[in-house]
């Protein structure tokens, strides 16, 4: 069942860099991962590659393979034809360190910017009562990996870089959500979402959701709610009313 | 000489996975400067792949559950070899450790009344392991990582520096520790963005680099698993314990080739799953050791009652610890009876509905689908053992983690004691956050207690550790070898020779072989340059593979019996003289090994009074018992 297979990685640093193509062993029942293994192990030593638990589950391998967004651990090579070649590349949104390692630092910056868990002073630990049918909503956003592929495909900042200070992409804009949707967290998240996370300019065009590895709905599941509190407040006659006032006084 | 990046920290911790996070918050919460280190990116470190739970007898399911209740089951899970005291300290803390992470922003699966639900697993007596669906282990490192940055938040709001107090060094690797005399001094790594030297100078470092899996070819672990906190722990002059004992978890993938050892959560077998060979027959009922018994089901009947009704029913054989199950399939595998690439059937299909299966078993679901094509809502996995746990570890004082070496502490995986000679699942999670807060509070403790004269780091060690990290990068000529080759070697050596079933003649003989890896290893070379270079980064890590390597093989040849995660085919029993004694290694002179026998630190009377006198027959000497019986009349 092996076969040989054309691979074209890219290789290089920030300085610059290009395709280089290896043709390699593909076993049955392997994934990207193995290959660009096997590459490093056979031809070329040195080719950086960022990867931990190959098995889908902390979100390290991310590459574009085939100018998609991918999980190189999760992307079978029976989804490719024998004849097919393959072209993987780093995550075209953040600067490359080197070869498939990209400076995902980017991420970890606007983590730091987002208010944490705020529960009532009150309440002692092993006193949290949530019923399961509340906490859903903000498990399912806590299936993240942080594989970031969400902010690598998300065309705000995919080809912006002016748009990364206002806008904390998909990963994070998610994670006010799951705040927002958490039982007991009390702070207010929706200004904040609004005008220091840049969640207006997410037009919902799902790309995000689509290269989730997660399954996770982001866009109709967390930005849209999202969308829907900040409007609500926004717009709502009366709660403009009430700020009006509560601001004059 | 050239100028290396230097820091300087109250408290150094080595690792981010649950253990090496709780413990710097801890230490930041005690207001010290405090460090993580960690090769990975923040937030990706093995914890991650933790599925089933944390166990805590927190009591919310069966009210039954006391922390006595865990620490007997924590007993019989190691085979009576465990650190007593550390034992009991998990088992006492465990609820307190689980309800903080709450206040940090977990959110565990609920009961009915809104409480942390529990669910059963291997070895424990009731429902015990707080858990989010099979993903717990990513909820674990995930609102740890999220604690860590909202107390970066406050610093920043109080000193205008988010890292003020704490700061993770993500990607970045300690080659050495570094002393002066008796005590630590700080510590020596690399960037692996750029390869660049980075010295930390530091009074206190905790240890938390989780295991050694990666010396074994077929394995549950990541390739972090390298036992880098085992080697540098040894090489600073403290002790590992119970290195023989190493957990074949029972159910890792065996199909396809290129995810053969990933893991299949006990979970499946704690919801219900049974395993079956290729003869459609359960057969675990044929294993069920005499120890054990009085607690499993004998018929598959009863076991089948046992998941509605627990109270009169006693649960089936395939929930038995680790070891049992891991030892019975292999057993079933070798005669002739396993699934077609040679493992067994585990089959969750029969007892729940698909939906419930995708609700309660989410990344096993994923996992099997998008790897093996394997749809288990509707048909059996094939699974089988693979290198997934080391019990042992670094020698430590039960109550604060310190090592030998002073200022040296260890906690998780990388600390030895706790689990004895096998870990019960879900003992991990909760190990991590018990002795991970105790190691980063005395860690802190002790730093406070120094004046200002801190132990001082030397500038010829530094320079000596620079020269070897550099040996692999110059290294030129005919006779080199490549570091992958090697450690494709090493895995296959301890695979074959020092796996589940350990033979005299074999260890002997991967004794003999890590002495040709060595002797080979000191003219390993990479090629390219400094720069996130793997070949390299790899060569730095498998000094340590082969250290620790060694020292698991040293152990598995000295003990003559067989116990938890130790088997040896000619000593098939357990043997009650075997369990006083742990095997100590140490860092000799000459550069090699020594190995020690000690005494297992004693179990206090009040302790051994949870266990009945029949139960304790099979484990004590007739002595012990004579003298517990002594003690118990007075």
């Amino acid at each position: 069942m092996s076969y040989q297979a054309h691979f074209r990685v890219w290789r290089g640093d920030i300085d610059g860099g290009g395709l280089q193509d290896f043709t390699v062993e593909v076993n049955e029942g392997e994934v990207v991962l193995d290959i660009i293994h096997r590459i490093q192990a056979t031809q070329a030593p040195d080719l950086a590659v960022r990867w931990n638990c190959k098995a889908g589950k902390c979100g390290s391998c991310s590459a574009e393979i085939n100018g998609w967004p991918r999980l190189m651990c999760m992307t079978r090579m029976s989804i490719f034809s024998p004849e097919e070649t393959i072209t993987v590349t780093p995550l075209r949104t953040f600067p490359v360190i080197r070869d498939l390692v990209t400076d995902v630092s980017f991420n970890f910056k606007k983590a730091q910017a987002v208010p944490a868990f705020a529960p009532p002073k009150e309440l002692q630990p092993g006193e949290y009562r949530m019923q399961q049918v509340d906490v859903e909503r903000s498990q399912e956003f806590r299936k993240c990996i942080e594989c970031f592929l969400c902010q690598t495909v998300c065309h705000v900042i995919r080809d912006h870089e002016e748009n990364k200070p206002h806008f904390a992409g998909p990963r994070f804009l998610m994670r006010i959500a799951e705040l927002d949707m958490h039982p007991l967290d009390v702070a207010d998240r929706k200004d904040l979402a609004q005008d220091e996370h840049g969640l207006g300019y997410c037009n919902i065009t799902k790309c995000c959701t689509e290269v989730c590895p997660e399954h996770i709905k982001i866009t109709d599941n967390a930005l849209i709610p999202m969308k829907e509190r900040v409007m609500t407040r926004k717009y709502d006659p009366l709660i403009w009313l009430g700020r009006k006032i509560a601001r004059r006084s | 000489m050239t100028t290396t990046e230097r820091h300087s920290y109250d408290v150094l911790v080595i690792g981010a996975g649950g253990a090496g996070l709780r413990a710097a918050i801890e230490a930041r919460s005690q207001g010290l400067r405090t460090a993580i280190i960690t090769k990975s990116l923040f937030g990706k470190a093995h914890t991650v792949m933790a599925e089933g739970g944390a166990a805590a007898a927190m009591g919310n399911v069966n009210s039954n559950d006391s922390w006595q209740v865990h620490f007997r089951d924590t007993l019989r899970g190691g085979k009576f070899l465990n650190n007593p005291r550390m034992a009991e300290l998990h088992a006492k803390e465990s609820p307190d450790r689980i309800w903080e992470l709450e206040t940090y922003g977990a959110l565990f699966d609920r009961t009915p009344e809104g409480k942390i639900n529990q669910r059963n697993f291997g070895g424990h007596e009731y429902p015990r392991l707080a858990h989010v669906g099979d993903r717990t282990g990513l909820e674990l490192i995930r609102t740890l990582q999220q604690k860590i940055v909202s107390m970066q938040q406050e610093d920043l709001a109080e000193f205008g520096d988010a890292e003020a107090r704490i700061k993770v060094f993500a990607e970045c690797s300690i080659i050495e520790l570094l002393k002066d005399g008796d005590a630590v001094s700080g510590a020596f790594g690399y960037w692996r963005e750029t390869g660049d030297y980075i010295l930390f100078e530091a009074p206190a470092i905790v240890l938390a680099t989780g295991g050694i899996g990666k010396s074994y070819k077929i394995t549950s672990n990541s390739w972090e698993y390298t036992g880098d906190g085992h080697a540098l722990a040894t090489r600073a002059g403290a002790t590992l314990i119970n290195m023989e004992f190493i957990q074949f978890h029972p159910t890792g993938m065996v199909w396809p080739p290129s995810v053969k050892g990933i893991l299949v959560t006990e979970s499946v077998r704690g919801d219900g799953g049974v395993l079956r060979n290729s003869e459609g027959k359960r057969f675990m009922f044929e294993y069920i050791p005499d120890v054990f018994k009085a607690q499993y089901a004998t018929t598959e009947e009863e076991g089948d009652r046992w998941y509605t009704d627990p109270e009169n029913n006693k649960r089936p054989p395939e929930l038995l610890p680790r070891d049992e199950v891991a030892r019975a399939i292999n057993s079933e595998v070798k005669a002739g009876r396993g699934s077609p690439h040679g493992g067994v059937f585990l089959d969750v299909s029969t007892r729940m509905t698909p939906e419930q299966i995708i609700k309660r078993l989410p990344s096993m679901h994923h996992q099997f689908k998008e790897l093996a094509d394997v749809d288990i809502t509707a048909e059996p996995m094939e699974v089988g053992p693979t290198c997934h746990y080391v019990m042992g570890g670094v020698e430590v004082d039960a109550d604060t983690q310190q090592s030998r070496v002073t200022g040296l502490y260890a906690a998780g995986e990388v600390s030895g004691g706790m689990h004895g000679s096998n870990r019960l699942g879900g003992n991990s999670l909760s190990d991590l956050l018990v002795f991970g807060r105790r190691a980063g509070l005395h860690a802190a403790e002790y730093v406070r207690g120094l004046g200002v004269e801190r132990p001082a780091v030397s500038d010829d060690d530094v320079e000596a550790v620079r020269t070897w990290a550099n040996a692999p990068l110059n290294a030129t000529g005919e006779d080199t070898v490549n570091p992958y080759d090697l450690h494709a070697e090493l895995q296959q050596c301890m695979n074959e020779l020092v796996g589940i079933i350990r033979r005299q003649e074999e260890v002997g003989a991967a004794l003999a072989k890590l002495d040709t890896l060595a002797e080979r290893y000191t003219k390993v070379a990479v090629s390219g340059g400094r720069a996130f270079n793997p070949g390299w980064h790899l060569a730095m890590d498998l000094r340590n593979m082969l250290l620790v390597s060694r020292c698991v093989a040293m152990a598995a040849l000295e003990r003559t019996e067989s116990r938890g995660g130790h088997t040896r085919e000619e000593h098939p029993a357990m043997d009650p003289e075997w369990r006083k004694i742990n095997l100590v290694l140490a860092a000799s002179e000459d550069g090699k090994v020594s190995l020690d026998r000690k005494p297992v630190p004693v179990i206090r009377p009040d302790l051994l009074a949870l266990f009945d006198e029949a139960e304790l027959k099979k484990y004590l000497t007739t002595e012990e018992l004579a003298a517990a019986g002594e003690e118990a009349s007075q």
